[in-house]
């Protein structure tokens, strides 16, 4: 399959790089602003105005209220943070031309579903006089709505980006629930490695906070209800971890065949070695204890990478801060890396974001190659009481200098979903 | 750019549900009885919407624990069981050590809402004063707290990793047709391409449920008449009548499916996914595109045609045309609208119509016609192989050739 002139792995595959980046999370818009803020351990943690939370149990979030979508729909939300975000990649890479970007696009979305204020103004357009139901709704509907229809199909958000950046063939919009972004770039991973293409568009995006969305991981147990003050609810690691906090967010890599990359001369920020996944068979929302399955998938990425456990630096975790999560990734973790792990810094970015749900995967793959980028590790805040059954090295409340060679970036989601990156600095 | 080098991908088991019935001999029954294929049709439920409902499942006899039942609504439901389904025909079903590494991709959509607790909501929320708080109240009290997961895209794989124990990779692709026609090219791909030995990929679609006409029917997507097959309603304005369906497929390289003594039903040779943004004429020269890259493995002799037209328009007219030219240019093509016998279940319908093909490849032969406009022609030829197109009712085309297995 190859002869190997430097543009092919060790298992004779195209080596996958990373050429442009676009950060956008409740920290700000944009990889400075965003880099800046997050070594600097600031929380973009805040109480939710968006919609009234009186009654709630939890009330705060990382809503991203710097880009609007009025009216406010999730699609719409993630849709502009996508394109925020994707801009910035594709200006950072300087590839294809203005409309035409040489590949194909994968796209995290969250799962659509028309809300309330549009069932709302469906129900009021028929002047209803007593009690109404989804017939009213289809009646509203019939006389022809289709602005919400294309605003509401799994597919919009994808087509709309599709079209503006000029992507190449259909866009896959994808969900594997909070693992979605590290889904998105291993397809195209995939793909490149298939020699389908030689670039490809990865993107996580996530623009999803409104009442109900909230209500429902709230009435499962899964956010932290520490909502005074809202930026120390957040804590990863810590013994009094309750529950993740909701955010908003989106990250785009362009990722090219290493081969194209150099052909164009472009600046490589770093190398997509390997992408694992495995399937946990135990539970809708929990792991295995045994945790099989993320051991597999942490295993599943250093062996597609084709690295050692030691000679990973650092690990950017999933690292949400609910009690089930932080436990299994320390199992994970530490039955992996064995001793190594006992040495090796692992930091969680969401104690600052908070949990961008369907972006986290593309977000923190961003964040972890500019960590190696900078050399400087981004802390886990709000770690003031350690959990004496975590004995990992999680870079307490402060960011640190270091010299990061190799990162593996965690991200694991209801419904057994597990993937792991692992990314390092540019070939020599 | 370096292609990596293609092999055979097999298609070694096939779960199929529809209101036809359930497996493959069931639906081979229904769409060659004697007086001719007839549809299962709903008009009183959904009226003015006529649906094609899922028939009776033996839940049981795939997803054997109620509780696991339970925390599924009905689209999760008719997929785990599909899914199901096609490991028992793959042979596979109780095999641990194949499963664990089995590859998955799901084209699902999700969103099956509580209908009656939505409908007390809305009637509450036109009359309140305060619609902020009322709608924290009602939702936070009223919503079954598993139903979230009933909803989310992503639980159907989750389901089936649960019941089946397929754990090798897990991807959910949404986006309505679109996501159905590229899981099945992702999975093709990725066995063909050596990246996956053995790939379960297919979806489902519950068509009864007032929530997902809606979406629909802002579009003004719907059929809204007494049901007519998919060509017969074209002249009378056009209009989508979906049904309840799912369909898995087992794809596997002809070297695993040997080493474990698993047989082909058919061989997936092509599988080809596009878009664009429906302009008159653009899909027609997106699906032309498609066929000429087809066309060197099209050979000689008697081709099916399988097509997924939802009879919307104008999209299904300008597909008619598509497929007329075809016959007119080759008169060895033999079309059938699939959504004429089972009606159009959105992200499982590329798995349907591949799973369909199969089976008409299997059996050598087309099931007699459904359409009283010309388009569908009887014929006792022998078939060759067959092809699949689905055209989208908004966006993405999609085409795939599946051939006599061996």
């Amino acid at each position: 399959m190859s002869g190997n002139n430097g543009y092919f792995d060790r298992k004779g595959r195209p080596i996958v790089v990373v050429t442009g980046m676009g950060i956008v999370t409740s920290l700000g818009r944009g990889r400075e602003d965003n880099w800046k803020a997050l070594t600097a351990g600031q929380s973009g943690i805040h109480s939710i105005t968006r919609f009234p939370t009186e009654g709630l149990r939890t009330t705060i979030g990382g809503t991203v209220d710097f880009v609007s979508a009025d009216p406010f729909c999730a699609p719409a939300l993630s849709e502009n943070l996508a394109d925020m975000a994707v801009s910035e990649a594709i200006e950072q890479s300087v590839i294809g031309s203005a409309g035409d970007f040489p590949g194909p696009l994968f796209i995290a979305v969250p799962p659509v579903e028309m809300e309330w204020p549009q069932r709302e103004e469906l129900a009021r357009s028929m002047s209803p006089s007593g009690a109404v139901d989804y017939h009213t709704l289809l009646d509203a509907a019939h006389r022809g709505r289709p602005d919400l229809h294309d605003r509401f199909l799994f597919g919009g958000v994808a087509e709309t980006l599709a079209d503006r950046y000029g992507t190449k063939g259909s866009p896959i919009s994808l969900s594997t629930a909070c693992a979605s972004g590290a889904t998105a770039i291993q397809l195209g991973v995939e793909a490149i490695r298939r020699g389908e293409a030689d670039a490809a568009l990865t993107v996580g995006t996530d623009g999803s906070i409104h009442a109900e969305a909230l209500i429902r991981f709230s009435l499962l147990s899964a956010l932290s209800t520490q909502n005074d003050p809202p930026e120390g609810a957040a804590k990863p690691f810590s013994k009094n971890r309750d529950g993740f906090v909701m955010a908003e967010g989106a990250a785009a890599l362009v990722l090219e065949s290493l081969e194209h990359a150099r052909a164009r001369g472009a600046r490589i920020l770093g190398v997509l070695e390997g992408a694992g996944e495995a399937a946990d068979s135990f539970h809708r929302t929990r792991s295995n204890p045994d945790g099989h399955a993320i051991i597999g998938c942490l295993e599943a990425a250093l062996e597609d990478a084709g690295v050692s456990p030691d000679e990973v630096d650092y690990i950017n975790a999933h690292g949400t801060g609910t009690p089930e999560n932080d436990k299994m990734e320390c199992l994970g973790v530490q039955t992996v890396f064995g001793d190594h792990a006992e040495k090796m810094p692992i930091s969680s970015n969401k104690s600052m974001i908070g949990h961008t749900l369907t972006a986290a995967g593309a977000v923190e793959a961003a964040f972890s190659l500019m960590t190696i980028a900078e050399g400087r590790i981004p802390p886990t805040i709000n770690y003031e009481v350690p959990d004496p059954a975590i004995t990992l090295d999680v870079v307490p409340n402060e960011a640190r200098d270091a010299q990061v060679r190799r990162v593996m970036s965690n991200s694991f989601g209801f419904g057994g979903q597990n993937v792991s990156l692992v990314m390092a600095a540019e070939p020599a | 750019m370096s292609a990596a080098p293609h092999r055979q991908v097999l298609i070694t088991g096939i779960g199929l549900a529809s209101s036809l019935g359930e497996g493959l001999d069931a639906h081979w029954t229904a769409l060659t009885a004697p007086d001719g294929p007839k549809p299962v049709i709903d008009t009183e439920h959904f009226a003015p919407y006529p649906v094609h409902p899922m028939a009776e499942l033996a839940l049981d006899t795939q997803i054997p624990r109620r509780g696991d039942q339970r925390q599924m609504e009905p689209w999760q439901r008719i997929g785990t069981y599909a899914a199901g389904l096609a490991l028992d025909n793959a042979g596979i079903k109780d095999q641990p050590e194949i499963l664990e590494r089995t590859d998955m991709i799901v084209s699902a959509g999700g969103g099956e809402r509580d209908i009656a607790v939505d409908s007390a909501i809305l009637t509450d929320l036109l009359t309140t004063n305060d619609p902020g708080k009322l709608l924290n109240e009602r939702l936070s009290n009223d919503l079954r707290p598993t139903l979230f997961l009933a909803q989310l895209p992503n639980l159907l794989a989750g389901n089936i990793s649960i019941v089946h124990k397929v754990t090798g990779s897990s991807r959910t692709f949404m986006g309505e047709e679109a996501a159905g026609i590229d899981a099945v090219r992702t999975a093709h791909a990725r066995v063909a391409s050596r990246q996956s030995e053995i790939c379960l990929v297919g979806g489902s679609y519950n068509a009864e449920r007032l929530d997902m006409l809606l979406l629909f029917e802002l579009g003004n997507y719907l059929w809204r008449e007494d049901w007519l097959p998919v060509w017969d309603r074209l002249s009378r304005g056009g209009g989508m009548v979906t049904g309840s369906m799912g369909a898995f497929l087992i794809l596997e390289s002809a070297e695993h499916a040997e080493s474990r003594g698993g047989k082909a039903i058919a061989s997936l040779d092509a599988v080809m996914s596009d878009r664009c943004k429906r302009e008159t004429g653009a899909a027609t020269a997106v699906a032309r595109g498609q066929l000429e890259k087809i066309r060197p493995q099209l050979g000689s002799g008697k081709t099916a045609l399988l097509t997924g037209a939802t009879g919307a328009e104008p999209i299904s007219g300008e597909e008619r045309a598509f497929l007329e030219s075809l016959v007119a240019e080759n008169d060895d093509i033999a079309v059938r609208a699939v959504g004429s016998v089972i009606g159009h279940g959105l992200e499982a319908q590329f798995p349907v119509l591949v799973a369909l093909a199969a089976l008409t490849a299997s059996r050598g032969k087309l099931y007699p016609a459904l359409d009283s406009t010309g388009l569908e022609v009887d014929s006792g030829a022998a078939v060759d192989r067959v092809l699949v197109n689905l055209w989208g009712h908004w966006r993405g085309e999609g085409m795939a050739l599946v051939s006599p297995a061996g």
